[in-house]
């Protein structure tokens, strides 16, 4: 079941990807420019994914199809290319903390308001997710 | 490259996301059951696409997903409710201690009943449930009252369920009280709660036929028709209000006793978002 989503999906995407070449630019730089960082964080990006797949913390994948996570649910957008959709970090903060700032009827928890996950917490899953 | 790829699709997801939960708020000012209703179905109808039926989805799940439906089928050749359903038939034609039986309450036809259920009595300004009024017989007959939420008062709600199969459901307010018990129960369905902060419509409208994790989220339309419901998680029949209570924990909400005003107020906007829908309780589901 889930094979044959994927595969649906990637089928649509492709009718789309003329239309993102703008777009490699930005990613191709900034995964470049981490490269060196890589291993220091690699330990940070390991405490984030716990947080983020933990059913009882972040549960990210109840909604979100996430690299390295199965039974992912689609109620969200697959949480990919997370620098190029946010260029800035604090934004990513901003949408994990409180989702409902961009969007006042969203499904999507409000991990910060609701004290789901701690700010420190928030800031982990941030790495992780940044890193996708 | 593939990450290129993806972001653009991100984003249309996104957007489409943000236009489907716009849409099926109704209005506040006046209570129109009817109105909610064509609204609450011409939703489903375009959120599902024309491939679901919307009567068909009295079988929740399974109307959406054909391998669920497949293994369903199977399951329902030999289904799991059926010693609790004996049960049931067996506390039907049982006899209180007084002489008299079920059948004194409700009538000897007991293919009649489920649809009756559940509706607004004037005098008492109350909604009157099947599970309701199982036990009210029971009290007025100098019997002890079953426990609400699974056991013999499934058992025998199933029993007379699987009876009316077939009926449909006719709940419908007429009065200013009934509606304003309608409008208590659609509040409930609509407002957000719980420290993960949702409603029943994030996950039963505006997200219904996505995966939560690995569950496809059923449409609340015909989620009433088919309870009690076996559950393989209980391993037994639980009643609506069961079902109610832990969808609450789930978001982490404190949940509300079975027969509660609050789930009878949803129980009552339940089934008259479903009213015309068919009876095929009991159900079974993972
Ligand atoms: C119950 C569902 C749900 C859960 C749980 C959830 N999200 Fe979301 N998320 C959404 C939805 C739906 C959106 C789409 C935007 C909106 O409606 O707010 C979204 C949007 C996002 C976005 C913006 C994506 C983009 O490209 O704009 C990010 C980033 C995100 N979520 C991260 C997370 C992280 C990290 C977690 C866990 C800590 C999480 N989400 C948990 C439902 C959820
Ligand atoms: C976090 C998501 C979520 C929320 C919020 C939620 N539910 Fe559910 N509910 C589920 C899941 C998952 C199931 C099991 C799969 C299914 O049938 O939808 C379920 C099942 C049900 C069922 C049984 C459906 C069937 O066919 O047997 C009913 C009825 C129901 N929910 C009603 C409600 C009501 C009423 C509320 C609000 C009080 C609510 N739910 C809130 C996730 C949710």
């Amino acid at each position: 079941m889930r094979a044959v989503c994927r595969i649906a999906s990637l089928s649509k995407i492709s009718t789309v990807a003329a239309s993102v070449l703008t777009l490699a630019g930005i990613v191709g730089l900034s995964s470049a420019a981490l490269a060196g960082d890589d291993k220091k964080a690699d330990a940070t990006h390991e405490e984030g994914k716990k947080l983020a797949f933990d059913k009882k913390k972040g549960n990210c994948l109840a909604c979100h199809l996430i690299a390295g996570g199965d039974q992912a649910g689609n109620i969200g957008p697959p949480l990919v290319a997370m620098k190029a959709r946010f260029p800035k970090k604090e934004d990513l903060h901003a949408q994990i903390y409180d989702a409902r700032v961009k969007n006042p009827n969203t499904i999507m928890i409000p991990f910060g308001p609701h004290k789901v996950l701690t700010d420190k917490e928030i800031d982990k899953v941030v790495d992780f997710i940044y890193s996708l | 490259m593939k990450k290129l790829i993806t972001t653009a699709a991100v984003m249309a997801i996104g957007a489409a996301i943000g236009l489907s939960s716009m849409a099926v708020q109704a209005k506040e000012t006046t209570i129109d059951p009817a109105a909610d209703r064509e609204a609450f179905r011409n939703f489903f109808k375009k959120h599902l696409g024309d491939k679901i039926k919307l009567d068909d989805l009295k079988d929740g799940v399974y109307a959406l997903d054909e391998d669920a439906r497949s293994q369903w089928e199977e399951i329902e050749e030999f289904p799991p409710y059926e010693i609790e359903l004996d049960k049931g038939e067996e506390l039907w034609n049982k006899k209180f201690k007084n002489g008299k039986s079920f059948a004194d309450c409700f009538g000897k036809d007991v293919s009649k009943i489920r649809a009756k259920y559940p509706y607004h009595d004037e005098k008492t300004d109350t909604i009157v449930t099947l599970e309701g009024d199982i036990n009210k017989c029971l009290k007025d007959n100098g019997e002890k009252p079953f426990k609400w939420k699974k056991g013999k008062i499934a058992d025998l709600s199933a029993y007379i369920s699987y009876e009316g199969r077939g009926q449909k459901i006719t709940t419908e307010p007429k009065t200013d009280k009934a509606k304003a018990w309608y409008d208590k129960g659609k509040k409930f369905f609509y407002a957000k709660r719980g420290q993960l902060n949702m409603a029943c419509a994030d996950c039963h409208v505006y997200n219904s036929n996505r995966r939560i994790r690995g569950d496809l989220l059923s449409p609340a339309l015909g989620h009433v028709t088919h309870f009690p419901v076996f559950r393989s998680k209980w391993g037994n029949l639980g009643t609506l209000h069961r079902r109610y209570g832990g969808c609450n924990k789930q978001v982490r909400a404190k949940p509300f006793k079975a027969q509660s005003d609050e789930y009878k107020a949803l129980e009552y906007f339940q089934y008259v978002m479903s009213n015309g829908m068919e009876f095929n309780g009991p159900g079974a589901r993972k």
